[in-house]
């Protein structure tokens, strides 16, 4: 038995690092190469201030990502997230300002947030209507809908109890990173390891044979978009409580900066392949980017220009691995 | 029967014009693919006013050689030549241009557009400054639907509602608008109904007497006798034989593609055989299983031999639930189970090893190791997480049981050789100790030491008493795995054969359907 327990870990650690070695490991050297460089320019960017600021300010954008990764694994897409996190933070902030318990302004967005993603679940797994429709669609009525009834206005004089972010675990660690990092983790291993997470690759990597192998394709989509709308909905949390006001409109972009993290983040447009550890360091390494944009004097607008090229960059990058592998096997 | 003497003279001309050289000739024509050879020597012509019929079994070249000839693949070697003078294509555009149009099994029409619109996509007439000249292009559909004597077509109807037939003719009215000379048409009336398999034919004898030659590629022996002038043989990539229909028979033609040595690439041990695992009853499942009965003993092999299209594939996959069964019924080891998904299958002790191992079988974006343990996932499972131990013995057994050629367990599948993702794909099943075995083209473009591996890997199942069913194209590997050999034919059995007495030439015939039927056309 512990010949067993031995090989087992030892296996574990090779495949472990063999799979670093690969897009997160680039993704790490980056965001640390990056930090160094703009820091020799100007070393008030590794000020803990700013580096904590970064970290604060994305972390929704790493929690989205996880969700967005595994939807994108299981060959999908979906670009009515960052009109969800609109809809959700003003959701939990209206009612925080209402005076619900706080246990409720924060309960409220996640079971919405599941609710609006396992029925688009729903609908793409078992009508069989192609998820970039089906989310496009839903993209409009969020938004839409979130300016009709709230105007934009902003929700302000929210309890202090509601600031999520605010809190310090052991009070040092900020919550959202701590979120993020935990999320992060508990994804990652869920997915690697466990048969449902193995159902998600199988299902975005050849749904034929998943199906000849027992797996149900659209069980493991409505699954996987339910997941995702829960991430969203953590995402929503943190997005709201982080300032002390929340303007009732969607964030402009911000799907589209959670779709470039997953894809940069290595996770394949195509479907079967990535991890959410390499969308997590991707979403660090674009927001660093965007923060070292101001320390080096480029305006911050480049910042899109600069996540179509990583975008670009990865997804050709992508493209040419796998004609390869193709023409190899 | 009777539309061939229409425009009589003209053929003569042709012919007069032509007799010098063959409208189109291939020598020596080499292709290989990644891990198999397509084409070893193979030299061919077509005379004009002559329909040249192409014989043989799936993978025997049929396929390779054609695209060769209308520019899809370029040849590894040999010639191909038009009018006598040697040509290269270098994509279908070049052979087109040279007069050989294709015709292929998938009609490539666009369904939206008319008749007239889909007869001149690409090359339609132009009026001043590029416009398009609807007239003219309406006049010119007209003649070329006169020409053919097809009065229930209008060059305004649209595509996507004209039946099978009637698509077949506007593809051929496409390829005659370009002056095709030479057509070539790859199993024309697979789909088609007897009426319109009447009139197709009555379409070709004009052609022919118009002078064009045609390359026709069929599975039905009446056919061949009814159409065609002269007849090309290939088996294994290499040419056999070119008989004129006129002097040969079914017979021979049948002994020219099976009549391979049956050597001991085919290790069947005999094992005891025991009671009856599978058993189907009168089973349906429209449009191509219509009450199917049959039986799978422990430890036996049965072959289920037959054409493309003959239902083989669409009754295993009826029994595996991934069409289930509209009425019949179907026994395991004696108990009546209802299937209604692969993975009730799955649960039930069944194994399904897919035909097309790139699009049903293999994960390629997964490990080895993955896709080793992704059909015994919910065995291998505890509280939800793979026990990870059990997943790597499983698939280190597999690996080692199979002889699979891979790095490590970690190492991308869609990278390993077509011989051994078919190893993977067999192993994987196996791995959920089944009952009952149903292989699919088990062997289908895997090179020969794989084939050898996996046939011996079959003999060591049915040897633990598993029963096995396979389907397979390669009537040497029918007769060589086989206990017994049943032979399906447009969705139902048609002929059973006892290992005794499955010969080439009884199995190819009842696969071709029978020597009434080909007497009766000959």
């Amino acid at each position: 038995m512990s010949a067993i327990a031995f090989s087992r870990s030892h296996g574990e650690r090779t495949g472990f690092i063999r799979r670093l070695a690969s897009q997160e490991a680039l993704l790490a050297v980056a965001v640390l190469a990056l930090a160094l460089a703009v820091g020799a320019d100007n070393p008030r960017f590794l000020a803990t201030r700013n580096l904590a600021d970064v970290l604060l300010g994305n972390a929704y954008v790493g929690v989205a990502a996880i969700g967005m990764s595994m939807v994108i694994i299981s060959g999908n897409i979906d670009i009515s997230v960052g009109a969800l996190i609109g809809v959700l933070a003003t959701i939990s902030g209206s009612l925080a300002v209402a005076g619900a318990p706080i246990v409720v302004a924060w309960l409220a967005p996640i079971v919405v947030g599941v609710a609006v993603m396992t029925l688009q679940g729903f609908v793409i797994a078992y009508l069989r209507i192609p998820a970039i429709v089906v989310t496009l669609g839903m993209m409009s009525i969020l938004k839409g809908g979130l300016i009709s009834v709230t105007g934009g206005r902003w929700i302000s004089d929210l309890p202090d109890s509601f600031h999520l972010a605010d809190i310090e675990l052991f009070d040092v660690l900020p919550m959202p990173v701590v979120i993020m990092v935990v999320a992060t983790a508990l994804a990652a291993f869920w997915m690697r390891y466990s048969a449902s997470g193995r159902a998600i690759y199988a299902t975005g990597g050849n749904a034929e044979a998943a199906r000849l192998c027992g797996v149900s394709p659209p069980r493991t989509v409505v699954m996987v978009f339910a997941l995702h709308g829960f991430f969203a909905a953590i995402a929503a949390l943190l997005f709201a409580t982080e300032l002390k006001v929340i303007q009732s409109t969607v964030p402009p972009n911000l799907e589209l900066t959670i779709i470039t993290a997953a894809v940069v983040g290595g996770v394949s447009i195509l479907g079967g392949v990535g991890t959410v550890i390499g969308s997590t360091l991707a979403a660090i390494l674009i927001a660093e980017i965007a923060s070292a944009l101001v320390f080096i004097n480029v305006s911050p607008y480049w910042i899109h220009a600069v996540q179509g090229t990583l975008i670009l960059i990865t997804v050709v990058a992508d493209i040419i691995r796998r004609r390869r592998r193709k023409a190899g096997g | 029967m009777n539309g061939a003497a229409i425009l009589p003279d003209r053929a003569v001309a042709a012919d007069a014009g032509g007799r010098s050289a063959p409208l189109l000739e291939v020598r020596g024509l080499e292709k290989s693919f990644p891990g198999v050879r397509a084409l070893s020597g193979v030299s061919f012509d077509v005379e004009p006013g002559e329909v040249h019929a192409l014989l043989g079994e799936n993978g025997a070249g049929k396929s390779t050689l054609i695209k060769i000839v209308s520019g899809v693949f370029r040849p590894d070697g040999g010639e191909i030549l038009v009018d006598g003078q040697a040509v290269e294509f270098h994509r279908p555009n070049d052979a087109r241009r040279a007069g050989v149009a294709t015709i292929y099994q998938e009609l490539l029409l666009f369904p939206e557009l008319t008749v007239a619109e889909n007869i001149f996509m690409g090359h339609a007439p132009r009026a001043a400054l590029g416009r398009l000249d609807w007239r003219a292009m309406r006049t010119r559909a007209e003649e070329l639907l006169e020409s053919l004597q097809i009065h229930d077509l209008a060059p305004d109807q649209v595509v996507g509602a004209l039946s099978v037939g009637n698509r077949q003719r506007v593809e051929i009215l496409r390829a005659l608008s370009q002056s095709a000379r030479l057509l070539i048409m790859d199993e024309p009336t697979a789909s088609l109904t007897e009426h319109d398999v009447m009139r197709l034919f009555a379409i070709v004898r004009l052609l022919k007497s118009r002078g064009v030659g045609v390359i026709y590629i069929s599975h039905r022996m009446d056919e061949i006798f009814a159409i065609a002038d002269r007849v090309t043989v290939l088996r294994d990539g290499a040419h056999v034989g070119t008989r004129e229909v006129s002097q040969t028979t079914s017979g021979e033609l049948v002994q020219m593609m099976v009549g391979r040595k049956i050597d001991n690439l085919f290790p069947k041990v005999s094992v005891p055989i025991g009671a009856p695992i599978l058993e189907t009853r009168d089973l349906v499942r429209r449009p191509m299983t219509k009450g199917v009965s049959l039986s799978v003993r422990a430890g036996e092999i049965v072959g289920l031999a037959g054409l493309v299209g003959s239902g083989r594939s669409e009754f295993a996959q009826t029994v595996f639930g991934v069409t289930p069964a509209e009425s019949g019924e179907i026994r395991l080891a004696g108990a009546r189970v209802a299937i209604d998904s692969p993975a009730s299958a799955r649960a039930m002790g069944i194994a399904y090893v897919p035909e097309d191992r790139g699009v049903q079988g293999l994960v390629r974006a997964m490990s080895v190791l993955q896709n080793f343990s992704l059909a015994a996932l919910p065995a291998l499972s505890r509280g939800g997480f793979i026990d990870r131990a059990a997943e790597r013995r499983m698939a280190e057994v597999g690996v080692a049981r199979f002889s699979v050629k891979t790095s490590s367990l970690e190492q991308v599948a869609g990278r390993l050789s077509g011989g051994n993702q078919q190893k993977i794909v067999l192993g994987k099943w196996l791995a959920n100790n089944p009952r009952l075995l149903i292989l699919d083209e088990p062997t289908r473009g895997i090179d020969v030491g794989a084939k050898a591996e996996i046939h011996r890997l079959m003999g060591e199942l049915a040897g633990k008493g598993i029963a096995i069913l396979m389907i397979s194209s390669e009537l040497p590997e029918v007769l060589g795995m086989s206990d017994r050999v049943l032979v399906m034919r447009e969705g139902r059995l048609v002929a059973e054969f006892d290992r005794a007495y499955a010969t080439p030439e009884a199995v190819g015939g009842a696969m071709m359907g029978g020597d009434g039927e080909t007497g009766r056309a000959a």
